[in-house]
């Protein structure tokens, strides 16, 4: 999709390797990767395979140690303006209010908070937060949450979100609801997600690209495009043309022998 | 009488207290009446409280004094401490250098070095306030370092990503984060300063709660130094509840503040 357009997000041979006292440790090494802009990416691995290294270095909060990073066609140098980000945990500050760790976001880039309420509230409300803006976040589910930190970082109406296994702490059924919303939200938008997770079935779920990660040294070992149509409903995973999705990946990681067979 | 009712039959935790401290005076008075002891060893309650309305503005105009040089003491050391703490959250030579320095000189007895402070500083309120200051900064550093590290990364990956200062990260972030640990280091402070003012009276000067203490006992009048005893207790108390409450207002948020209300909400 999107060919012949200029990537959003470039990587070109990019390695990072962590110094240590006992010898260096690799931790991405040639990876190479276009991402088309308004497209959702997922990666995918097993633990230890770099791929939250590999989001954290895309956010400019790790330098790389060689290789070069585009972002909208500019060399990346320290966080890009237009990116929001969700960790697995929501780190939401319990002295706020929901709305108040909303308008964090804005606040942090300084930018006034009046300006941004309004958008924080319809945030809430398309995210099912509607009334629980005053609430503390001690208050609510663990579902909940993740939704109120996605907010925040939706807030500034960034061109990039990343999102590192948000939903990994979250029970089933809250995570196909979140898989859901998420989806629907993204749709009609023309934001670019890369989205971390270790479950190969939300990887295909979600995104239009699933980037399979191996680990010693992380490394990028194999890109599927996902043809699938949307809106998906999740019953879309109980179809042929998904399982032979997953089946391919799982296939491929056991060959690996990272998964067994 | 419902309201005595209630007071009587519901769980009260300041009434139960209140009850033993009761019970206990009760008996030392009876005791003393029983056994009679001599004066100079151990004086009944009654006695204690009619050698106190004797002179009551003499006492308090010295427990004003201990007082005072306590709370100057207490927010030097809040200041002082607030101040260091960030400095070295945010610099490895004074981690390395000044704290290091601190957590040793912490276990070395620093009232011993009472005397040396008021042949440096006098005999006025300015030696009790140092030697209170030495005891209570350390409870305060501690506490106030370990909170504004405790700190989740990713909170402070979060503040990076949106190209926040450093500034912002500590006034929006690290600090209301540390304030739990914060009141946790006042409230050891405040009861060191008070033994800090204690001493220094002690040691030297004509004024404070101490300063009665050691006349007294000089004059072998124990009914009087019971009296300064009972007024450095109730004031150790009160102080101790004054940043109670002040944390309960701030703190709402905090784990140890919440209530029933704040139960996890379903869905």
């Amino acid at each position: 999709m999107n060919q012949g357009t200029q990537p959003y997000v470039a990587l070109d041979r990019v390695a990072k390797v962590y110094p240590s006292p006992r010898g260096d440790v690799e931790a991405l090494a040639d990876i190479d990767l276009e991402i088309a802009p308004g497209s959702f990416v997922s990666v995918v691995g097993p633990s230890g395979c770099g791929k939250s290294t590999l989001m954290k270095c895309l956010a400019g909060l790790v330098p790389i140690t060689s290789g070069t990073i585009d972002i909208n066609g500019r060399s990346l140098e320290g966080p890009p303006g237009a990116m929001g980000i969700v960790f697995q945990r929501d780190v939401l500050l319990d002295w706020r209010t929901i709305l108040d760790n909303v308008l964090l976001q804005a606040e942090l880039r300084r930018l006034p908070r009046a300006d941004y309420r309004e958008r924080a509230m319809q945030l809430l409300a398309r995210f099912g937060l509607e009334g629980f803006e005053d609430r503390h976040p001690w208050e609510l589910s663990g579902g909940m949450r993740q939704r109120a930190a996605i907010c925040r970082a939706l807030l500034c109406d960034p061109e990039l979100l990343l999102m590192d296994e948000p939903f990994g702490a979250l029970d089933a059924m809250t995570r196909d609801d979140l898989n859901v919303e998420l989806t629907r939200i993204w749709q009609g938008t023309n934001k670019t997600v890369l989205f971390i997770t270790h479950s190969i079935v939300e990887s295909v779920y979600l995104a239009d690209r699933v980037v399979m990660m191996s680990r010693g040294p992380g490394r990028i070992v194999e890109v599927i495009d996902i043809d699938l149509p949307r809106p998906r409903p999740l019953s879309i995973r109980e179809t042929p043309a998904f399982g032979a999705y997953v089946h391919q990946i799982r296939h491929h990681f056991a060959e690996l022998g990272i998964l067994k067979e | 009488m419902t309201g005595w009712r209630k007071f009587l039959m519901g769980e009260s935790r300041t009434r139960d207290v209140l009850l033993v401290l009761a019970a206990l005076v009760a008996i030392w008075e009876l005791g003393v009446w029983h056994y009679e002891p001599p004066r100079i060893f151990l004086p009944p309650p009654s006695a204690i409280l009619a050698e106190f309305l004797t002179t009551p503005e003499l006492f308090i105009r010295h427990m004003g004094y201990t007082l005072w040089t306590t709370l100057l003491a207490f927010t030097i050391s809040v200041a002082l401490g607030i101040t260091l703490s960030v400095a070295i959250v945010y610099s490895r030579l004074l981690e390395r250098t000044i704290y290091t320095l601190l957590v040793a000189l912490n276990s070395v007895p620093k009232v011993a070095l009472a005397p040396l402070f008021v042949i440096w500083l006098g005999t006025g309120m300015e030696p009790k306030i140092a030697v209170a200051v030495m005891l209570a900064l350390f409870p305060i550093v501690i506490d106030t370092v370990l909170g504004l590290r405790s700190v989740d990364p990713d909170m402070v990956n979060l503040a990076r990503a949106a190209r926040a200062s450093q500034l912002q990260i500590l006034a929006k972030i690290r600090f209301p984060n540390a304030l739990p640990s914060l009141f946790a280091g006042m409230k050891v402070a405040i009861s060191f300063a008070l033994v800090g003012a204690i001493v220094g009276e002690f040691v030297a000067g004509g004024n404070g709660l101490g300063f009665l203490v050691l006349v007294a006992q000089g004059q072998f009048d124990t009914t009087r130094v019971f009296v300064s005893l009972v007024l450095l207790g109730l004031m150790g108390t009160a102080l101790f509840y004054a940043l109670d409450f002040a944390e309960r207002l701030m703190l709402p948020w905090h784990v140890s503040q919440r209530g029933e209300g704040g139960s996890q909400h379903g869905g």
